[in-house]
């Protein structure tokens, strides 16, 4: 087997586990949650999401049928051997990956309206790079956007008057409305910055962090400590059917702004977030550090 | 709050019995249907092809695999956002008589008077539970409007003790997740004011 063949077998296998397995942070976190909502509602739908994931590890399924648009956030070391087909290698780990799993067709081109049928398309699996200057490895992290998780997603740009008051209000508008139908109990990603894309983009970023991770600026940290415990005292409860905690956390990132302007983006990662982040050498070994301990 | 167990075609008496809260499984014959079959159905004025009168729609665009003979099996189906299909399914329902929506998150009044009118319940199945539900679909007995695509074809399945769904919105037209909105919003407030009180971070 050529480098190339063996580098989409692995980042195939990849996508399959992570369409069947919750990375470790996230279990954990609803595990603990789990202990917390143990009355009504919340007991019966906590019990049959573990049920869930135990069905689709022993049956080797995706544990949602909404296995989401692929999206691959890449660090890419500019000495990694095969930078110049990554872009072909992780379309064609897609191509693979939807026919083993299998995934649902989950592309649909804009303006055609024709579902592709194979999970590509047009910019489709999105590739966001990040160039890590002398590495010569890489690490992909994979996020599957389901369409429900999807939905509360919004970017609006703010006067600073506003102030981060008007960040919060926004939030949390979002999340006892459009947050209510989105699988909680969510990861909520939130981006501060300038202008509209760039608080979206560190949004989604946000939610690649491990649930329970901090941001190293205090403030930040304090920030997203305060929105989720306000938002558990709100108590959506596991699918908006009330409970004592709303969230699995919050994750803040930000850029530097303009003067004039504070823009925020928000997204939610439904409970079942799929999130997965590898480490890949320039001999093909490889850490599979979101999901310890297993072997593709 | 009462546990039924329902079987397929169901009657009026059937669903006037039933109240948000209440927890039902129910036997027989589940379409699937999301956006685009609403769309056809109520925008574009076509006939549903398959008689669901007395029976179910599922918010749901599943995971399927052909087998060897052409038949086809369930890989993973959960419901999706039923609030997608407010503006439709009212008059959806009017036209098909479908009695049951599966779907997960709240709907809105237009979908609540339509449960009122036509005598139907909006039901939640626990999101992201996909593989429970498959194991639940004994049979699936065939698929109508396929070109729209895998997730939002018309799946004729055949399933046994569906569930557990929640009726969230009744005949009566209680809306369980309308309420629990009004006390998330309600809960809302005091909260924002006393977190923005600590984000004064302007120099």
């Amino acid at each position: 087997m050529d480098k190339r063949e063996e580098l989409t077998g692995l980042l195939s296998s990849f996508i399959c586990h992570a369409s069947s397995h919750l990375p470790d942070d996230v279990v954990a976190r609803l595990k603990q949650m789990k202990e917390v909502e143990n009355e009504g509602f919340a007991a019966t739908i906590y019990d049959a999401m573990f049920e869930n994931l135990k069905l689709a590890d022993e049956l080797k399924r995706p544990s949602c049928q909404d296995t989401g648009v692929i999206q691959f956030f890449v660090k890419v070391g500019t000495k990694f051997p095969y930078m110049d087909e990554l872009a072909d290698i992780l379309k064609d780990a897609v191509l693979k990956a939807t026919k083993e799993a299998p995934l649902r067709h989950n592309a649909v081109e804009v303006f055609d309206e024709k579902n592709t049928g194979n999970n590509t398309g047009y910019r489709i699996p999105w590739i966001d790079w990040d160039l890590v200057p002398g590495r010569d490895d890489i690490e992909v992290y994979l996020y599957m956007a389901g369409g429900g998780c999807s939905l509360p997603g919004f970017a609006k740009v703010l006067m600073p008057l506003e102030g981060y008051e008007g960040v919060v209000k926004a939030v949390f508008d979002q999340m006892t409305t459009y947050g209510v139908n989105a699988c909680p109990p969510c990861l909520v990603g939130i981006g501060i910055a300038g202008s509209a894309e760039v608080a979206a983009k560190l949004s989604k970023k946000a939610l690649l962090r491990p649930v329970g991770s901090h941001n190293p600026n205090p403030r930040a940290a304090m920030m997203e400590e305060e929105i989720e415990k306000g938002l558990n005292e709100i108590g959506l409860g596991p699918g908006g059917l009330r409970g004592k905690l709303s969230v699995m956390g919050v994750n803040i990132e930000q850029a530097a702004r303009h003067p004039a302007t504070i823009a925020v983006g928000m997204n939610t990662a439904c409970w079942a977030h799929r999130r997965a982040g590898i480490r890949i050498g320039s001999d093909l070994s490889y850490e599979f550090f979101t999901h310890k301990g297993v072997t593709l | 709050m009462s546990t039924y167990e329902l079987t397929m075609p169901v009657s009026d008496e059937d669903i006037k019995k039933l109240k948000v809260g209440d927890v039902i499984f129910i036997t027989g014959t589940i379409v699937t249907g999301r956006d685009d079959v609403h769309h056809r159905v109520v925008k574009q004025g076509k006939k549903f092809p398959v008689d669901i009168k007395g029976k179910a729609i599922f918010h749901a665009g599943p995971i399927m695999k052909q087998n060897d003979d052409g038949s086809y099996k369930v890989v993973s189906v959960g419901p999706t956002t039923s609030m997608r299909m407010e503006s439709a399914q009212a008059e959806f329902l009017a036209k098909t008589g479908c009695k049951i929506i599966i779907g997960k998150g709240g709907m809105g009044p237009k979908t609540t008077q339509g449960c009122i009118d036509n005598v139907a319940v909006h039901t939640i199945f626990p999101g992201g539970c996909a593989v429970i539900a498959a194991e639940e679909v004994t049979k699936v007995s065939g698929v109508e409007w396929l070109d729209l695509g895998m997730p939002e074809a018309a799946w004729i399945l055949e399933a046994e003790k569906f569930g557990p769904l929640i009726v969230s919105i009744d005949s009566e037209g209680n809306n369980l997740i309308d309420e629990n909105k009004v006390l998330f919003a309600e809960r809302k407030g005091p909260v924002v004011e006393r977190i923005a009180k600590k984000l004064d971070f302007l120099e």
